[in-house]
């Protein structure tokens, strides 16, 4: 196969093409090495940083690599299947533990990406038509993600102490919904405050992806449904989610692996009081390699981690490709 | 679109709702960066009961913020440098070279953005410390170990918008500078680079932003001396007291610049990651 610029032949006027002949381009030698070139740097760090310490990763799930051979990792005993063996067996504590935090993972994706796409949504299509003030409100909305997201984060955990924050105070003192003050970063609420954490933070993403997916629907065929009689719920429906589904097959998908492997939320969040309601999944392998220094059994966990995105992933191309082949 | 009156009462139920929801920690943040430490340790009230701007004076003595400080703006401003540069280089050669190997780059690169950071935490650790061991390179507890992890976190989303960018700039541009006896690496430096200049700041600011928020590799790649301010602010919470109102303050103060690095570029930001979706 011939290494060629993008300016192929036919494309390029016959002038050009003569002229380009005689121009410094034309040493077949550079321009063929030219483009591998450029890619080197992108390619060595990419290497360095990704691929091979995910390959590393994997041969460290298959040793016994806890803490007396961490400065040593070749003299490591092979364990062969053992730390998979432990990480899935649901009847000993670090199976059970890593079971329980991969449902919670489970919950705590599914409603996040869920409400964070219907904000999302419902906030795109109401700035739609242009109106006064339009572009401030937009601004305000992005705020949230531009936050770095330990500044958010800790705003909440302040916000969501029991006694001193302000949603007990508004919860309790100015609406009076609940009468006692609930603990929210403890037990049982964990997950709600995550959820709400995340939500804050991730919606205005999906607002901004979608807004810019709004601007392409040309806007002759809202007026035409409009002669038709078509209201704006009919619109929305025939027309907006239709034009939206390349974004949204997109926006979803990233919205999914965000969320699943979100490690920043917990760890502000919670700090190392983790409570089992809010273990997510990273944040338990992470917990559980750093406590008990045991890398092996930490790096056979995350490639589970990495084996069910890569499953969740692929269907969901599969599933979603078909669908777009039929239609 | 027509508005209809149902429409004007939908868009203000939505604005009203997401305007608080998005204001309330916000407006949380200003206001308790400017109360009494005895107000933020009390009940919350709406107002401070005096208003001080001491938070913002006493937060660089509680803890040493101003070397947290130092330490994120080399880490975020080198990272990003290398970051678009190697950006830069890789997305010419994807948008204007055909070439073996070409889609399997593209593939690869992005779908390293997908795997768990935790995955390669472990091992990234692990091989830190051990060049460190065999070559006497020190990457853990040093802003370079950051600097080089950080740059490739924001390099394959840097990549794909560049290239877009690249893409939707006219290859004639090109052609003319090589007829006028550019070579390509001139072309992409007078033609390429200025015309898409909106998109190289957009990738600069998102790779700022990454390095600037990153909080896992920080909790483990630092010690005190490359702290870098993610992990850094969890030091307002010692074993007597949690310093709430000066850590709304630092909050406040170390978000801002980025803040205002996003919304300025937002427009940039859209174009692209439309441009990448639609592809």
């Amino acid at each position: 196969m011939s290494v060629a610029t993008e300016q192929a032949p036919a494309e390029a006027a016959p002038g050009v093409r003569a002229a380009r002949k005689r121009g410094p381009d034309h040493r077949p030698g550079l321009s063929r090495k030219l483009p591998y070139l450029l890619l080197a740097p992108a390619v060595l760090l990419e290497l360095l940083i990704h691929i091979i310490p995910m390959l590393v990763g994997i041969w460290m799930s298959f040793v016994k690599l806890t803490k007396f051979f961490i400065a040593n990792w070749s003299a490591a005993p092979w364990a062969g299947l053992n730390n998979y063996r432990i990480a899935v067996d649901v009847h000993n504590s670090v199976g059970e533990g890593l079971l329980k935090s991969f449902g919670v993972t489970v919950v705590f994706s599914a409603v996040t990406v869920v409400l964070a796409w219907c904000l999302g949504m419902a906030a795109a299509v109401a700035l739609q038509p242009p109106f006064k003030g339009r572009s401030a409100v937009r601004t305000l909305f992005l705020v949230p993600y531009a936050l770095p997201a330990y500044a958010g984060i800790l705003t909440w955990n302040f916000m969501l102490q029991r006694d001193t924050g302000a949603v007990n105070h508004v919860l309790v003192d100015n609406l009076g919904i609940l009468s006692d003050r609930p603990f929210w970063l403890l037990g049982g609420n964990a997950l709600t405050s995550l959820i709400t954490v995340a939500l804050w933070r991730l919606w205005p993403f999906a607002f901004l992806t979608l807004m810019a997916g709004l601007q392409s629907i040309p806007q002759d065929i809202y007026e035409a449904a409009s002669v038709d009689g078509a209201g704006t719920v009919r619109q929305w429906r025939n027309i907006t989610l239709p034009s939206l589904r390349p974004v949204n097959l997109v926006l979803v998908l990233v919205l999914f692996l965000w969320t699943f492997s979100d490690f920043n939320t917990p760890y502000v969040l919670f700090g190392t009081a983790q409570p089992p309601a809010g273990d997510l999944i990273t944040f338990h392998i992470y917990n559980a390699s750093f406590l008990t220094w045991n890398f092996g059994s930490g790096a056979a966990m995350s490639v589970l981690l990495l084996i069910f995105l890569m499953i969740v992933t692929g269907a969901y191309l599969a599933v979603t490709g078909r669908r777009s082949r039929r239609a | 679109m027509r508005e209809t009156r149902g429409f004007k009462i939908y868009r203000g139920v939505v604005l009203t709702v997401l305007g608080l929801f998005v204001l309330l920690p916000l407006y949380v943040m200003a206001t308790s960066s400017l109360k009494p430490l005895g107000d933020v340790q009390g009940a919350f009230t709406w107002w401070p009961s005096n208003l001080t701007l001491d938070p913002f004076v006493d937060m660089w003595k509680t803890v040493p913020l101003g070397r947290y400080f130092v330490n994120s703006t080399i880490v975020s401003v080198a990272a990003t440098v290398a970051s678009v540069a190697i950006a830069i280089l890789a997305a010419f050669a994807v948008s204007r070279f055909r070439f073996r190997g070409r889609s399997v780059f593209t593939t690869t690169v992005l779908s390293t953005q997908m795997f768990p950071g935790v995955l390669f935490l472990l091992p990234l650790f692990l091989i830190f410390v051990n060049i460190n061991n065999s070559l006497g390179v020190q990457l853990v507890g040093t802003r370079l170990g950051l600097i080089i992890t950080y740059l490739t976190f924001s390099l394959p989303f840097s990549i794909w918008m560049l290239a877009g960018y690249f893409d939707s700039i006219p290859r004639e541009l090109d052609e003319a500078a090589l007829v006028d006896g550019c070579g390509p690496m001139g072309a992409l430096t007078r033609v390429v680079l200025p015309a898409a200049r909106p998109g190289v700041i957009a990738v600069a600011i998102y790779s700022f932003m990454t390095a600037w928020g990153e909080v896992l590799f920080a909790s483990v790649m630092t010690t005190e001396s490359n702290r870098t301010l993610s992990v850094g602010l969890r030091q307002y919470s010692t074993q007597t007291n949690i310093y709430w109102n000066q850590i709304m303050a630092a909050a406040l103060v170390v978000s801002v610049p980025v803040v205002i690095g996003f919304l300025l570029a937002q427009r940039h930001f859209v174009a692209g990651v439309t441009a990448g979706a639609v592809k």
